[in-house]
């Protein structure tokens, strides 16, 4: 029973849609656009209310707000892609997403690890 | 405009670590280890008819899976880097998961638990596939019999190269001196291969004829 509602509300929030309109990877990072009017802030559902709450003091990946709103990725990153495209989102910088083989970041990463 | 001045606004660069390996084997337990947030649990929902994904017809017919992935995350402020982790389950059925998890990423470390070593070898055979680099941390629980990291090593038939780690998930600094050799591993892969692939300044030296060298098997890469 629990579970029928939950996938209804997922429903709900997706609109039946399987994939976001923007390309968002797990470690895309988003954050709140700086000054949103009360209004539009009053106007959004409760995922997006909370969506705002975690991203307006600092920047968060995709992965941790889908894992603090309990919602699955994809559904998250459906939801993350029309606050997007509605400006109350706007990509963290820097706003592509890293290549794990750099070696200048690799090395800035060992660096920060063993001074842990 | 302000937009720079808080120090919210200090621009991370993020990037994945992979932490996989049989069930049971400490994943939870590791990203809980070093992870600077509550460990979170991020949920997957897998749909088995792919095919007929998009199409509304036969959607009571599908069978969705939940696949839950551990979350966590290190960031390093002076080097403006975020690391983020990411425990996955390891069976070969969500192998198309981790194509998505690995791309871009530094790297996995594979978990393994001597007592079943097998349940690691879809995950060792998943990244040296693709290339990722991994290492392999073998997690001493109290109950197991120790073994040398070269059995460790002779065991998975793995490639001399790849570091296998001796661990304990539970140890914070265990922990960070598993991800540390990670890096380190990722770093000198990346540096070996980086030459070829970005010939940026001066011509490669005149090789001399060493390249040629066909006296080990293990290099044939």
């Amino acid at each position: 029973m629990a579970e029928d509602t939950a996938h209804l509300r997922l429903y709900a929030l997706t609109g039946g849609r399987t994939r976001p309109a923007r390309a968002l990877g797990l470690v895309s990072r988003v954050r709140a656009t700086p000054g949103l009017a009360p209004s539009t802030v009053d106007r959004l559902g409760p995922e997006s209310a909370q969506v705002l709450e975690l991203c307006g003091r600092e920047p968060c990946s995709v992965a941790e707000i889908a894992g603090r709103l309990g919602i699955p990725v994809q559904v998250t990153k459906i939801l993350l892609s029309d606050l997007l495209d509605a400006h109350v989102l706007v990509p963290a910088l820097p706003p592509r997403e890293a290549d794990g083989s750099d070696p200048l970041l690799l090395e800035a990463a060992l660096e920060g690890l063993r001074s842990l | 405009m302000k937009a720079f001045e808080a120090s919210d606004d200090i621009p991370l660069t993020a990037l994945k670590i992979v932490i996989a390996g049989g069930f049971g084997v400490g994943k939870t337990t590791m990203v809980a280890t070093v992870s600077e947030i509550e460990p979170l649990t991020t949920e997957e929902i897998l749909t088995t008819a792919s095919a007929a994904t998009d199409s509304l017809a036969g959607v009571e017919n599908k069978t969705t899976t939940t696949v839950s992935m551990d979350f966590g995350r290190i960031t390093l402020w002076r080097q403006q880097l975020q690391l983020l982790l990411f425990g996955t389950p390891g069976q070969d059925r969500f192998w198309f998961m981790w194509d998505d998890l690995a791309l871009g990423s530094i790297g996995a470390v594979v978990l393994a638990d001597t007592r079943r070593l097998d349940d690691c070898f879809s995950a060792v055979e998943f990244f040296e596939d693709r290339g990722v680099p991994f290492v392999v941390a073998v997690n001493e629980f109290d109950t197991a019999h120790r073994y040398t990291a070269e059995e460790v090593q002779a065991a998975i038939e793995l490639n001399p190269d790849v570091p296998v780690i001796m661990f304990d998930a539970r140890a914070p600094y265990s922990t960070q001196q598993v991800l540390i050799r990670l890096v380190e591993y990722a770093l000198t892969l990346s540096l070996r291969s980086s030459p070829e692939s970005e010939p940026v300044l001066a011509p490669p030296t005149p090789t001399s004829p060493t390249t040629t060298f066909d006296g080990n098997p293990h290099r044939a890469l």
